[in-house]
This record gives structure tokens, sequence and C-alpha cells, in this order.
């Protein structure tokens, strides 16, 4: 049994959000309906630069795709990932083979083996959790439709 | 993206009495402002066309309408959100309005309801006429009987309905046992958690899937608005086949799957994008934050109202003019098992009891008092008292008035946060009035 709550920690998750620039997304979908997109439209709306890897795929979000995080030609600072659970140990080795910054595995997500070959290689791991709802909880908007963010403070700061 | 980086924050289980006060809000980030601003504006300012489409296709959490969210409202639904333990929350004109719109959102033509028979008068018309109309059947069970629950399911049933506390008989729903069974069944259950307050009981902890309420009653707390709001857990599979109007693409939102789409917030989205945005039953700012100012003290009152209404409980229940008192958190209560698992904190203070007399010894007890206030409301901070059966309950059948535990005689009790003395002394001149009628009937026959 998986101890997610390992993955989960809320330091790590706004360290992520505050300090990546780079953002790769495996399986990046090109349908617009799909959570990916949805997610992957947010974060360049955010600032964020998004790469897609899709091996299917040329472009996606104006974005060219490549096939592999191995052939992505820039330094990534988070892999993101939209794959089936088992796929992860190999995207986890990718994720350590060009040094990510981090591996987050959105809901679902939840695999292991990939965890911890990627904590093995030095790259911090979040897992079940979606890289668009943790933004919005802690520098978006997710609170103007009434969502439970489950933040409490009385410290005044700005909004994206 | 920031650059400057915010001071990080740490994971932390804030008590209920400081997330009735923070929980939802932070300080405005333009003006500073401490308390919740009014946001009294039917519309927002797109920054440009893009922001715009993001917004309207919910690719980006944005302001459109009011009908559809508000700043003001959304501290409110998120204040009540997080006191429940929910994904989320969405807000409404009345209580009314946000069962509607629970219900709706996962129903369709054709689909079938278990509900319990101890429900407001409100909702039993709302269920049994209202949802008729719209071709979805229902099932009244006794909702003291697991059996009966379970009995009643059909293929197309779709929900299992409840109070926490049963309006007025006092009823207190094992939520834990039917959320087990529904969630055996791959159906959600539904409760009402009015009369309990988030502070009194969280159906969520024990399985509940939504949870919706009056927020007209304890959580505005002074009888000043109407409101309602939903909150859901966000953990119930909508896409188990059994909800294709929640799962399946969405004709109303250009072929969105909201549950596959959003997940834990798919049927939030749903509710408010779709089902808020058709229903138009949407809460105003002004009185979201007449809520707001209600909830910040939610847990001083509800300790004030049970104390009251516990010592009110004891004085009826020694008086020889009145009987069969329903609060469940009186020692000798059928509920007591129930009550010490899921309101250990008290049994909220709305209950009835039956005074002598029938029909005309409920109205003259009415007659007779003058500091409790005669209307149709309950969870004021001040006390209120109503004869169901000519009043709440008046559309109802004897049959149906039996199984939601009203007689003839029922008074029903809001108990307030008066000094209780007041209340006890202000029932003695009621009761007199009872005897003094009594009395004269006697003479006169």
């Amino acid at each position: 049994m998986i101890d997610l709550a390992r993955y989960q920690d809320p330091l790590v998750i706004q360290r992520v959000l505050h300090t990546a620039r780079t953002i790769a997304i495996v399986g990046l979908s090109p349908n617009e309906l799909r959570a990916s997109y949805f997610v992957g439209y947010y974060l360049k709306r955010h600032g964020y630069r998004v790469i897609p890897v899709n091996p299917r795929e040329s472009e996606i979000l104006g974005e060219k795709s490549y096939a592999s995080l191995l052939d992505i030609p820039e330094p990534v600072d988070v892999v993101d990932v939209f794959r089936a659970p088992s796929a992860l140990p190999g995207i986890a080795r990718e994720a350590v083979a060009i040094r990510a910054g981090a591996l987050w595995c959105q809901y679902g997500v939840i695999n292991a083996e990939g965890a911890q070959i990627a904590e093995d290689g030095g790259v911090p791991v979040i897992m079940d959790r979606c890289l668009k709802v943790e933004h919005a909880r802690y520098a978006g908007r997710m609170h103007w439709l009434g969502f439970n963010t489950e933040r409490v403070t009385s410290v005044r700061s700005g909004l994206q | 993206m920031t650059d400057k980086l915010p001071r990080a924050e740490e994971a932390r289980a804030f008590g209920f009495e400081t997330r009735q006060l923070h929980a939802g809000q932070r300080p405005d980030p333009n003006t500073g402002a401490r308390a919740v601003p009014i946001f009294q504006t039917t519309s927002y300012v797109f920054e440009d066309p893009e922001s715009a489409a993001a917004y309207f296709n919910l690719q980006e959490y944005g302001n459109t309408y009011s009908r559809i969210m508000n700043p003001t409202v959304a501290v409110f639904e998120e204040r009540v959100a997080n006191l429940e333990g929910g994904a989320g929350a969405v807000a409404f004109a009345s209580g009314i309005a946000a069962q509607a719109a629970a219900l709706f959102t996962l129903l369709q033509p054709g689909d079938h309801v278990v509900s319990s028979t101890a429900l407001y008068g409100g909702t039993v018309n709302q269920l049994k006429h209202f949802l008729r109309k719209m071709n979805i059947d229902l099932t009244w069970v006794d909702p003291d009987n697991p059996d009966a629950w379970e009995q009643a399911i059909r293929p197309n049933t779709k929900a299992f309905f409840g109070e926490t506390i049963g309006n007025p008989a006092g009823n207190v729903l094992d939520i834990e046992t039917l959320a087990a069974l529904a969630h055996s069944r791959e159906l959600p259950l539904i409760v009402d958690n009015t009369f309990a307050t988030p502070y009194l009981c969280r159906p969520i902890e024990w399985g509940a899937d939504i949870v919706i309420h009056s927020a007209t009653k304890f959580m505005g707390g002074h009888g000043t608005s109407i409101g309602g709001v939903v909150v859901e857990a966000g953990t119930f599979n909508w896409s188990n086949g059994r909800f294709p109007v929640v799962a399946d693409p969405s004709p109303a939102y250009h072929g969105l799957q909201f549950h596959e789409t959003f997940g834990t917030y798919g049927y939030l989205m749903k509710l408010r994008a779709e089902t808020l945005r058709d229903l138009g039953a949407a809460m105003s700012p002004f009185n979201a934050f007449l809520f707001l100012q209600g909830l910040e003290t939610l847990s001083l009152r509800m300790e004030r109202h049970v104390e009251n209404a516990r010592a009110v409980a004891a004085f009826l229940e020694a008086h020889e003019l009145a009987s069969n008192v329903t609060y469940p958190g009186l020692p000798a209560s059928k509920y007591r098992t129930l009550v010490d698992k899921y309101l250990p904190r008290g049994t909220g203070a709305v209950f009835s009891f039956d005074c002598a007399g029938g029909r005309a010894g409920g109205q003259d007890l009415i007659r007779g008092v003058t500091l409790w206030s005669h209307l149709a409301n309950v969870g004021d901070a001040k006390s209120l008292i109503i004869h169901p059966a000519s009043t709440t309950h008046r559309q109802l059948s004897d049959d149906e008035l039996r199984a939601a535990g009203v007689g003839p005689g029922t008074v029903r009790l809001s108990v307030g946060t008066e000094s209780v003395e007041d209340l006890i002394w202000d029932l003695q001149q009621g009761f007199a009035l009872v005897a003094a009628t009594a009395e004269q009937k006697v003479a006169t026959a």
C-alpha cells in the first residue's frame, strides 16, 4: 500500500508551483474537452512554458510536441503525467535522465515503483494531485467558484 | 507564477471556531478590507476576449455573471464547504432551490428516489408533487428502518434522501448505515443537515455524498435572509454507469463530460455551470454577507441553542399538559444511541410536542404566549412557535402527517438564545390558557 500523504506535502507543492517555469505534460491530449488540455491551457495562461509530450501529435496548444521527455532540448522544471499508472516507471526513468525538477502525477496516476525510481534519482514526487487545482488553490482563483481550498490565512496577497 | 515567493502555508488542521471566521476569505487583495466586501454587481469586466472565452469554457476560474457566481457568495460557499468537509459548495436563493438543484443535477425523467418520511412539509411537497411533474418517482420509507430503504431500491433508483434531524419529529438519521447501504448499490446519500448545522454533525464524515442546507435557519441565525446551499463530498463515482446526466457528454455544455474532466469537482461544476445557470435561483450578495455574519458565531449560538433547548424539553417532559416531546437530546429518547454517535454536542433546538386538547389545545397554547413568536420559520436567535397541522404541514394528508410525526395538537418549537427562564415562564402562560379553556369547556358541557 502506497503512502500517498508522503507525496502530497503542501510545502513541496507550493515550492514547485512558485519556482517552476517549464512544465512538460506527458500524455497531453489535443482534444479541448480532455482534462489534460484544460490543465495545459490553464498553465500556459498563467505564464508557465508548457511542452507537450505526445508521440502522436506534432503540435498541441501551439507548442511543438515531443515523442518523449528525452527529446526535449531544454531544461524541464516539472514533468506532469497524464498517463496510465503502469507507464509511470518508464516516465520516471526519463525524468531522472533529464534531471527534471519534479515529477507530478495527476489524479489516479499512482504507481509506487515509479515514485521510487524518481526519488532514488533525486527527483521529488507529487502524486494523485492536479497541478491546475493546486495552482488555483494557492495562487489562483479556485475560491471564486466556491471550492474548498482548505486555506486559512489573514495575509494580504495578490491574485493571479 | 510569481517572482516574489509568498510565505508557504503549512498544512494545519484548523479548529472549527477558527474556520467559521476565516475559511473562504482572504483579505481583499485590492483594498485590504478585513470584512468580506459585498460585491453588489451583476457582471464583471473581462480583461480581454481570450479571458472571457476561457471563463465561459470553464478553462479558467473567472467571474462572468452573478446568476452563476459572485465573489461575496463564493466566500459563503467555500466557508460552508470547509465547515462540512466537502470539496465545494454552491449557494442558492433558498433551501428549497438548493434541494431542487441538487436533485436536478443527478436526476432525469424516469428516475426514482428513496426518501425518509420524516421531512419538512415543504420538502415533502417538492419531492412528491414537483418531482412527479418531472416524471421522477418516489418511495417513502420509515427513516429508522434500514431494511425499508433497501427494499425500496429499484433499478432506476438514483438517490437516498433524509434529514439529519427530522422536522419536526426529531428522528435522527443513521447516516453511516444508510451511506454504506447506498454505496453498496452505487447510489449517493443526500442529507439535509439544516437542523444540526456542521457544528453539531458533519454528514460527509459519516459517508454522505451531498449535504443540503437551508441557510435561512441556524447558519444565518437571525431570521433576516432566505438562502440555501449544496455541499458535495467530491468522492462519489458519478461515472459508474448509473448517472448519464452527470457523466455523459453534456449537450448543454458543448459535449463536456463533467465528471471525467473535472473529477472531484465534476458534480459541483455541473451544479453551478448548468443547473444554477438554468434554474436561475442565485443567492444575492447581500444575503451571502448576512449569512457570513451568522456563520462567524455559529458554534457560540448553537451551544446556547442546545443548552436552552435541553432545559425547555425537560420542562415540557415534566408538564402534565405536554406529551410526546420529540427532542432527541432527552435522556429517554429512542434515538439515544444515534445521538451519542452523530450528535454528541447536542441535537439542535427544534422539536415538537403534543399539547393536551388536540388541535384547539395547540392553538390555545400559541394564543397564550407573548414572548415566543408565532411564525413559520426555525433557527432564529429568537424563540419561535408554530402549529404544523394548520401551517407548515397543512397540505399533507392525515396519513402523511402521521408519517411525519405530526398530530392535531402537535406544536413545534425553535428554541432561541433568550434567558431560558423567560422562555419557560412564557410557556407556562400558554399552558395556563390551555387549562383555563379546557375547564371552561367542562363547565359549559
